[in-house]
């Protein structure tokens, strides 16, 4: 329980994807302008993630490494959460449409996000460095708090944008130079939180 | 003609690197050209892992453009990507293992590389093989110097070293935060700014992203979201 409340925090604050990793940077520059867009855009990224964590892995222990075709991760992966993406606005469209409305928008955008991509294939890189502790679960908890990492990251900076909106910025440094040095110094905050897991909770 | 043909060829490859750079004007790729650019070599490295996806990538969609139907291209897109960055990451595994492991996840990742998603759909599908592969190595060319740059400066005032040799850090200590990601965010906030500094007359790309459905140029499935189609059809209907 307690290392499982580990990996998640882990995933939130010291290993941040967009601040710390650098996957979905194009999401967090384009949808983060507005603070709605950016929740609903985060839920939506959460929601696959977790599915294609949950699919991904089974195929690859369980079809692709026993058949030494390992090789195919990319190609496998990318399909599966390309076709879990489509399944999942189908459904959304189909039973229940409120939540379509609110997040169908946001879904034909995720399939090349590299963080759903990222966190599939990371959760792997995990397992093979601790075979024993890192399991299942222990990667579908990453996943969730990869996500919610992610909507931490793009709420705060959406705040952030707000403000610059309203100043003075030079001419060449308006649109978006600005907002990548802003979200530089939001990443550096970020910086604050390395170790900070492993010293609460004493797992690694 | 033949003058013109030629002038326009030069034009597919040479828009790419100044003009239409892919990621300091499109806005493009920059996950990987972010994460990376710690050292100069993996700049280098990351830059033509890509362009070798870009370039034949897009000569294989532009052949095949008349034969994909349009309902499923974005999955076909994929799977020839895919299949290029699976080539890539053998390719550089057996002939230079210690760049895998500094690329890392990063070099799977060039399947989602917006660049190689865009150029495939607004440039590879409705254009001939030559113009689609001058057009790819044009970009990747583009894509590779931005890298580079990014990557010298990081290397060079982050570690103080230039592809490995000790240069600076004889004499000045090290900003070490450069090699951080935020160095990595600043480093490239400058960048943009000075490219826009240089095209002149202020013209800042103006929207990026999706936020209020605007600017989908700098998003990976520009024409082929819903989004867009949905714009599409409301003005078609509209006429």
């Amino acid at each position: 329980m307690k290392q499982l409340l580990a990996i998640f925090l882990t995933a939130i604050l010291t290993e941040n994807y967009i601040l710390d990793k650098f996957l979905g940077i194009c999401p967090f520059l384009g949808v983060s302008k507005k603070r709605d867009s950016a929740i609903g855009m985060s839920i939506a990224v959460t929601i696959v993630m977790v599915i294609s964590t949950a699919v991904t892995w089974p195929i690859y222990y369980g079809i692709l490494v026993p058949n030494g075709l390992d090789y195919l991760e990319t190609i496998v992966f990318i399909l599966v959460i390309a076709v879990l993406v489509q399944f999942i606005e189908t459904v959304l469209k189909k039973y229940i449409p409120t939540l379509y409305n609110a997040l169908g928008v946001y879904l034909p955008l995720i399939t090349t996000n590299c963080a759903v991509l990222g966190v599939t294939m990371l959760v792997l890189d995990k397992h093979a460095a601790n075979p024993t502790t890192f399991g299942y679960a222990q990667a579908l908890m990453n996943a969730f708090g990869a996500g919610i990492g992610f909507l931490v990251a793009l709420v705060m900076f959406s705040g952030v944008r707000e403000r610059i909106e309203l100043n003075d910025v030079p001419k060449f440094w308006r649109g978006l130079p600005i907002t990548l040095v802003a979200a530089s110094i939001t990443s550096l905050s970020f910086l604050g939180f390395s170790g900070l897991v492993t010293g609460m909770l004493g797992v690694s | 003609m033949a003058v013109k043909k030629k002038n326009s060829l030069w034009h597919e490859f040479s828009k790419g690197i100044v003009k239409e750079n892919p990621v300091l004007r499109l806005v493009l790729g920059t996950c990987s050209a972010l994460a990376i650019t710690t050292t100069a070599m993996n700049a280098i490295g990351m830059g033509i892992a890509t362009t070798f996806v870009l370039v034949c990538s897009n000569a294989i969609i532009s052949l095949l453009r008349k034969i994909i139907p349009d309902k499923v291209r974005i999955p076909c897109y994929i799977v020839v990507i895919a299949g290029f960055v699976t080539v890539v990451q053998m390719l550089i595994e057996a002939f230079s293992p210690s760049l895998k492991t500094a690329l890392g996840v990063y070099l799977p990742l060039i399947v989602v590389n917006c660049i190689i998603f865009g150029r495939a759909e607004m440039f590879a599908s409705k254009n001939p093989v030559m113009p689609s592969i001058l057009d790819g190595l044009g970009m990747g060319v583009g894509y590779t110097c931005t890298l580079l740059c990014m990557g010298i400066i990081r290397e060079l005032f982050g570690s103080g070293t230039f592809f490995g040799m000790p240069v600076l850090s004889n004499f000045i200590p090290s900003i070490i935060i450069l090699l951080l990601p935020p160095g990595g965010f600043f480093i490239f906030g400058l960048l943009v700014a000075i490219a826009n500094r240089l095209s002149g007359e202020g013209k800042a790309p103006e929207e990026i992203g999706c936020a209020g459905y605007r600017g989908c140029g700098s998003c990976e499935l520009a024409n082929g979201c819903s989004l867009t189609a949905k714009k599409n059809d409301g003005e078609a209907k509209e006429k």
